[in-house]
C-alpha cells in the first residue's frame, strides 16, 4: 500500500514539475503549486461539509478537489487547459488540421508546437503569414521573435530554391498584388477624415451615434468616387469646348442658386448644355470625325461605369457587415451578453462614463425583475385593446401617407394653375413643390413619433423597426410619385407641360429638391432641435436632454443620396453638390449634437442597424435610382433641341451608332461590337441572371446548412459535458475505492 | 519609401506592421503618443531597442483610459510584467488588439483575460462580482449582484464546473454582434 502511495505521490510531483516548466510560455502563469495548496485547504473543509460519494447524480459539480494522478492527466489534456495554442490550431487550414489535432493531445511539450507553428507559417504566402501572425494571441515581443525566426528560415529556403523558376512567377505576382493591396489600404487609412471629431463624438455619445457619422462619411466617399469618374470625362471636355447656347445675357439674381433656373439653365450643371461637337453631321452613319471627343458615348459610359462601381462598393459593404452581425437570434443568454459586451470602451469622459454605468445598472435591474416575475402574461382584454390600438395607429399612418401622396400628385399636375394664382411672376413658383415635399418629409415623422408614444411598445428594438418601416414607406411613396410625375408626364409632354428640354427641367427639379432638403435639415437642426431641447427642459421639466434619433437621421441621409443618384443623368454635377452638402451637414449635426443632446439611454445595436441601413441604401434606394435611370435611357425619347442625344429616339442608340461606326472605321475592334451585341441580347441576360440567382441560392443553402450543423454541434457539446462529468467522477470514485 | 524618420529601422517598422493592425504612419503616431507620456524617459531613437518601461500611473492617465473602470486590468493584461508597467511593444499590442481591425477571437481572448481578475484562466464567481461592481460603480445591492452572477453562470457555463473557461466565454461572445464595436478604443 505504502509503495503505491509513494509512487502516486512521485508521479504527482513529476507531473507538477513538468506542468510548471511548460507554462512559462504563458504570461500569467498558473503554476499548479499554488493550486495544490489552496485546493488542499479547501479539500478538508469540503470533505467535512459534503459526502462526495453520496451526492445525487444530477447535481454533480466538478469543484476542485484533490484529483488522483490519472484524473489529473485526463484533465490536463483537456483543450481548455491549452488556451494559448488553440488559437493556432483554429487558424490552420483543413489540410493541416489533422496534424494540428494530433499534436494538440501531446500538449505537455510546447517546443514541438512552436516548431509546428513555424511549419504552418512557412506553408503560407507572405500576406497570409502576416494575417495569421497578427491574429495569434501572443504578446508583441513573442510575435516579433516568431517572425524573425520564420523570416530567416524563409530566407534560407528562398536562396536554396532560387533555381526553380517554374513556381517563381505566381509567387512574384502574389507578392506584388499583396503589396499593392497593402498600399491601397494604407492610403485609405491615411485619409482619415474627421478622425479627431469622430473620436470626440464616440467618446461622449457611444457607438450608436458614431454609426450615423460613419454612415455620412461612407456616403461622402461614394459621391467622391462618382464625381471623380464623371468630372474628368464628362465635365472637363465640355468646359474646353463650350457649345453655342443662347447667347443673350440673363441677369443673375441670387434666387437662381435656389431655383436652378435662369443663368444656370444653360450651364454645365444640367443636361441641356452638353452637346456634340461642331464637326457633327446628323443623319449620316460615318458622322464621327476621327479625333473628336464622342460626348454621347462619354455620357453613357461615365454614368454607367460610375453607377456600376457604386453598385460593387455597396454590395461589398453589405456583405462585409452581414459577416460581422450574427444571424443567430439571441433568445438565451441575454444577461451574460449584457454583462460582458455592454461596456463601451470608447466612452472617455468621467461624466459620460457615469451615465453609462447608470444605464447599465438600470438595465440589469430591469432584467432581474423580468427574470423573477417573468414577462407578465396579458389578459385577453388588454391584448385586444393593444391590437386595436396598433391597428388604429397603422391605419392613421397609412391614411396620412396616402393623403400626402395624393396631394403631391394633384399639385404636381395642376402646378401651373395653382401657382399662377399665388405668384404671378418669376420662377419662385417652382419652389413650392419641393417646399411641400420637404415639409411632408419632416412633419409626418413627428406624427409617427406621437403615434408610437401613444402605442407605447414594450421592446425598444421593435419601436425602432416600426419607425424605420413607416418612415421608409413614406419616403419611398413620395419618391415614387415624383418619379412617375417626371418620367411619365414631363418627359412625354402630357398635361400641357411642354418643355423644350425636359431633361434639364427634371435636372432642375432634382437640384431644387436637394437644396430644399438641405435647407430644411439646417433649419430643423438649428431651430427645431434647439427649441425642442429648451421645451423639454423648461416646460416639461425633464432632467435630461433629448436623445438623438439615429434612425430618422440616417433615413434622411439615404433620401438625399437617392435624389443625388436619380439626378446624375440629368445633372452630372449633382454628386459634387451632394459632397458639399454632406460636408456642411457633418459639422452642423455635430455642433447640434454637442449642444442639445445626451447619449442614448437604450442600447443601440450598432452592427445590426448598420447592416439594415446599408441594405436599405443598396436595395430600395440605389436599385430604384438605377431602375429609373435605365428606364429613362432605354424607353424615353430625348428632347429634340438640346443635349447630346438630340437626334436619337433613345439614349441607348448612341451605343449602337458607335458600334456601327467602329465596324466601319476600325475593323480590328470588331470584337467590341460583338460584346455589345451580346450584352443587348435578351437570352444572354436571362442566362446571366439565372446564374447569379443560382449562386445566391447556393450560398443561402450553404449558410442554412452551416447553421444547422452549428446547432447540432452545440447539442453535442452539451451531451459531452454530461459524459465528461460522469466519467471523471466515476474515475475519481474508482480511485478512491482503491485507496 | 521616402520616410525620413530615424526612430525605427526599416526592419523594425516592417516587423511592427506585420505583427499589429497598424500602418507605418499609425505606428509612428502611437510612438509619439507613448513618448508624450514621459518625454524624459523615452528616447527618440529606438533602433537599438532600449528597455524602457513606463509605470502604470502614466499609462492610466491617458485620456482614452483615464476614466475607464477596467484600465488597471487592461494595463496588467497587456504588460509584460503583469503589473501594468508597459514597454512600447506592450503599448502597441494593447491598442492593436483594441483597434477596429482586430478579429473577434483575438478580442474575445483578451477580454476574457481582462475580466479574469485573479489570473487563473477562469472567470469564477468572484471575478464576475468584481466585473459587475466595476460596471455599475457599486450601485447594485449584494443580493442583486449575487442573483446576476448566478444567472450569468447558468447561461454561460457549458461544462458546469462553476466557472467560465475561455471556450464558454468565446462561445457566448459569438452571439453578441456588438462586442466588436464596444471592445474598441479609438486612438
Amino acid at each position: 500500500m505504502a509503495c503505491s502511495v509513494d509512487s502516486t505521490l512521485d508521479i504527482c510531483q513529476a507531473e507538477q514539475d513538468s506542468e510548471c516548466s511548460m507554462e512559462d510560455e504563458n504570461d500569467t502563469s498558473s503554476c499548479m503549486d499554488n493550486d495544490f495548496e489552496t485546493v488542499e485547504m479547501d479539500f478538508v473543509g469540503h470533505l467535512i461539509k459534503h459526502n462526495w460519494v453520496d451526492e445525487p447524480a444530477e447535481k454533480i459539480t466538478l469543484t476542485r478537489k484533490r484529483w488522483s494522478a490519472a484524473t489529473q492527466r485526463v484533465l490536463s489534456s483537456m483543450p481548455s487547459r491549452s488556451v494559448e495554442w488553440t488559437g493556432v490550431a483554429a487558424h490552420s487550414s483543413p489540410r493541416v488540421q489533422s496534424q494540428a489535432s494530433s499534436n494538440r493531445d501531446i500538449d505537455k511539450d510546447r517546443v514541438p508546437q512552436r516548431k509546428h507553428l513555424l511549419a504552418t507559417l512557412q506553408a503560407r504566402s507572405v500576406a497570409e503569414c502576416a494575417r495569421m501572425l497578427r491574429s495569434l494571441p501572443l504578446s508583441l515581443k513573442k510575435k516579433r521573435e516568431v517572425r524573425a525566426q520564420f523570416s530567416c528560415e524563409r530566407g534560407r529556403q528562398e536562396t536554396s530554391t532560387k533555381d526553380s523558376t517554374r513556381s517563381h512567377f505566381p509567387s512574384w505576382l502574389g507578392k506584388r498584388l499583396s503589396g499593392a493591396q497593402q498600399g491601397v489600404q494604407s492610403l485609405l487609412n491615411s485619409v482619415q477624415l474627421w478622425h479627431e471629431a469622430l473620436k470626440q463624438v464616440s467618446g461622449r455619445f457611444g457607438t450608436g451615434v458614431l454609426s450615423y457619422f460613419l454612415f455620412l462619411r461612407t456616403l461622402l466617399l461614394y459621391n467622391f468616387i462618382l464625381s471623380m469618374i464623371t468630372i474628368p470625362f464628362l465635365v472637363l471636355p465640355q468646359v474646353t469646348r463650350p457649345s453655342h447656347g443662347s447667347s443673350n445675357k440673363i441677369s443673375f439674381t441670387g434666387l437662381e442658386i435656389l431655383t436652378g433656373t435662369g443663368v444656370l439653365t444653360n450651364s454645365l450643371m444640367f443636361y441641356g448644355y452638353y452637346n456634340y461637337t461642331d464637326g457633327w453631321r446628323p443623319g449620316k452613319t460615318e458622322a464621327y470625325i476621327k479625333g473628336t471627343y464622342n460626348i454621347r458615348l462619354a455620357y453613357i459610359l461615365t454614368i454607367g461605369i460610375g453607377l456600376f462601381v457604386t453598385c460593387i462598393m455597396l454590395i461589398y459593404s453589405v456583405f462585409k457587415t452581414l459577416g460581422t452581425s450574427s444571424p443567430m437570434s439571441v433568445s438565451h443568454g441575454n444577461l451574460a451578453l449584457k454583462v460582458f459586451s455592454s461596456w463601451d470602451f470608447k466612452i472617455s469622459k468621467k461624466v459620460y462614463v457615469q451615465q453609462l454605468s447608470e444605464n447599465i445598472c438600470t438595465h440589469l435591474k430591469v432584467m432581474l425583475c423580468e427574470l423573477h416575475s417573468g414577462i407578465p402574461k396579458r389578459r385577453l382584454m388588454t391584448r385586444l385593446i393593444w391590437l386595436v390600438l396598433h391597428c388604429t395607429a397603422w391605419a392613421i399612418c397609412l391614411t396620412c401617407i396616402f393623403c400626402c401622396v395624393l396631394g403631391i400628385y394633384r399639385f404636381s399636375h395642376d402646378r401651373k394653375q395653382f401657382s399662377m394664382n399665388l405668384i404671378s411672376e418669376g420662377d419662385t413658383h417652382w419652389l413650392i413643390l419641393p417646399l411641400l415635399v420637404c415639409g411632408v418629409n419632416h412633419l409626418i415623422p413627428c406624427v409617427f413619433n406621437m403615434l408610437a408614444w401613444m402605442e407605447s411598445y414594450d421592446s425598444f428594438n421593435l419601436r425602432i423597426y416600426i419607425a424605420i418601416i413607416r418612415n421608409l414607406f413614406l419616403k419611398v411613396s413620395m419618391l415614387g410619385v415624383l418619379c412617375y410625375h417626371w418620367l411619365d408626364s414631363i418627359a412625354a409632354g402630357k398635361y400641357g407641360t411642354n418643355n423644350e428640354c425636359w431633361e434639364t427641367f427634371v435636372g432642375q427639379e432634382l437640384y431644387r429638391f436637394l437644396l430644399m432638403d438641405f435647407l430644411f435639415s439646417v433649419l430643423d437642426t438649428i431651430f427645431g432641435n434647439f427649441l425642442w431641447s429648451v421645451f423639454t427642459r423648461k416646460i416639461l421639466r425633464r432632467k435630461r436632454k433629448p436623445v438623438f434619433d439615429i434612425a430618422l437621421n440616417v433615413l434622411e441621409l439615404i433620401y438625399g443620396q437617392t435624389l443625388a443618384w436619380l439626378g446624375i443623368l440629368f445633372s452630372p454635377l449633382l454628386p459634387t453638390l451632394q459632397i458639399v452638402k454632406l460636408f456642411l451637414l457633418f459639422y452642423l449635426k455635430r455642433a447640434s449634437l454637442m449642444m442639445n443632446y445626451q447619449g442614448p439611454l437604450k442600447p443601440w445595436r450598432a452592427t445590426q442597424m448598420t447592416t439594415i441601413f446599408i441594405s436599405i441604401l443598396c436595395f430600395p434606394s440605389f436599385l430604384g435610382a438605377t431602375a429609373c435611370i435605365t428606364y429613362t435611357m432605354w424607353r424615353l425619347k430625348p428632347s429634340a433641341t438640346c443635349g447630346p442625344f438630340r437626334t436619337l429616339s433613345s439614349m441607348f442608340l448612341a451605343g449602337k451608332e458607335w458600334r456601327k461606326s467602329l465596324e466601319i472605321s476600325n475593323p480590328g475592334l470588331a470584337w467590341v461590337s460583338w460584346i455589345y451585341m451580346l450584352l443587348g441580347n435578351h437570352i444572354f441576360l436571362f442566362i446571366v441572371a439565372g446564374i447569379f440567382l443560382l449562386v445566391i441560392y447556393i450560398h443561402i443553402q450553404v449558410g442554412d446548412g452551416q447553421r444547422r450543423v452549428t446547432t447540432l454541434l452545440q447539442k453535442q457539446i452539451e451531451n459531452e459535458v454530461e459524459d465528461k462529468k460522469f466519467l471523471i467522477s466515476k474515475l475519481q470514485t474508482l480511485h478512491e475505492q482503491h485507496e | 519609401m521616402g520616410n525620413k524618420q530615424t526612430i525605427f529601422t526599416a526592419q523594425q517598422l516592417d516587423a511592427y506592421q506585420d505583427c499589429t493592425y497598424f500602418t507605418r504612419k499609425e505606428i509612428l503616431r502611437l510612438f509619439h503618443r507613448y513618448r508624450d507620456l514621459a518625454p524624459q524617459l523615452v528616447p527618440l531613437d529606438y533602433t537599438n531597442q532600449p528597455d524602457v518601461r513606463l509605470p502604470y500611473e502614466l499609462i492610466g492617465s491617458m485620456p482614452e483610459l483615464k476614466d475607464n473602470p477596467f484600465r488597471q486590468r487592461i494595463a496588467e493584461v497587456f504588460s509584460e510584467d503583469g503589473e501594468g508597467n508597459m514597454t512600447l511593444d506592450d503599448f502597441l499590442d494593447m491598442f492593436s488588439v483594441l483597434s477596429e481591425m482586430a478579429p473577434r477571437d483575438l478580442k474575445a481572448y483578451y477580454a476574457f483575460k481582462i475580466y479574469d481578475f485573479n489570473n487563473d484562466d477562469f472567470i469564477c464567481k468572484s471575478d464576475l462580482e468584481k466585473t459587475l461592481n466595476k460596471l455599475t460603480r457599486n450601485e447594485l445591492t449584494e443580493d442583486e449582484v449575487r442573483m446576476v452572477c448566478e444567472k450569468v453562470m447558468d447561461e454561460a457555463d457549458l461544462d458546469n464546473d462553476g466557472r467560465l473557461s475561455l471556450e464558454d466565454f468565446q462561445h457566448m461572445i459569438v452571439r453578441a454582434p456588438d462586442f466588436l464595436s464596444t471592445f474598441h478604443i479609438r486612438i
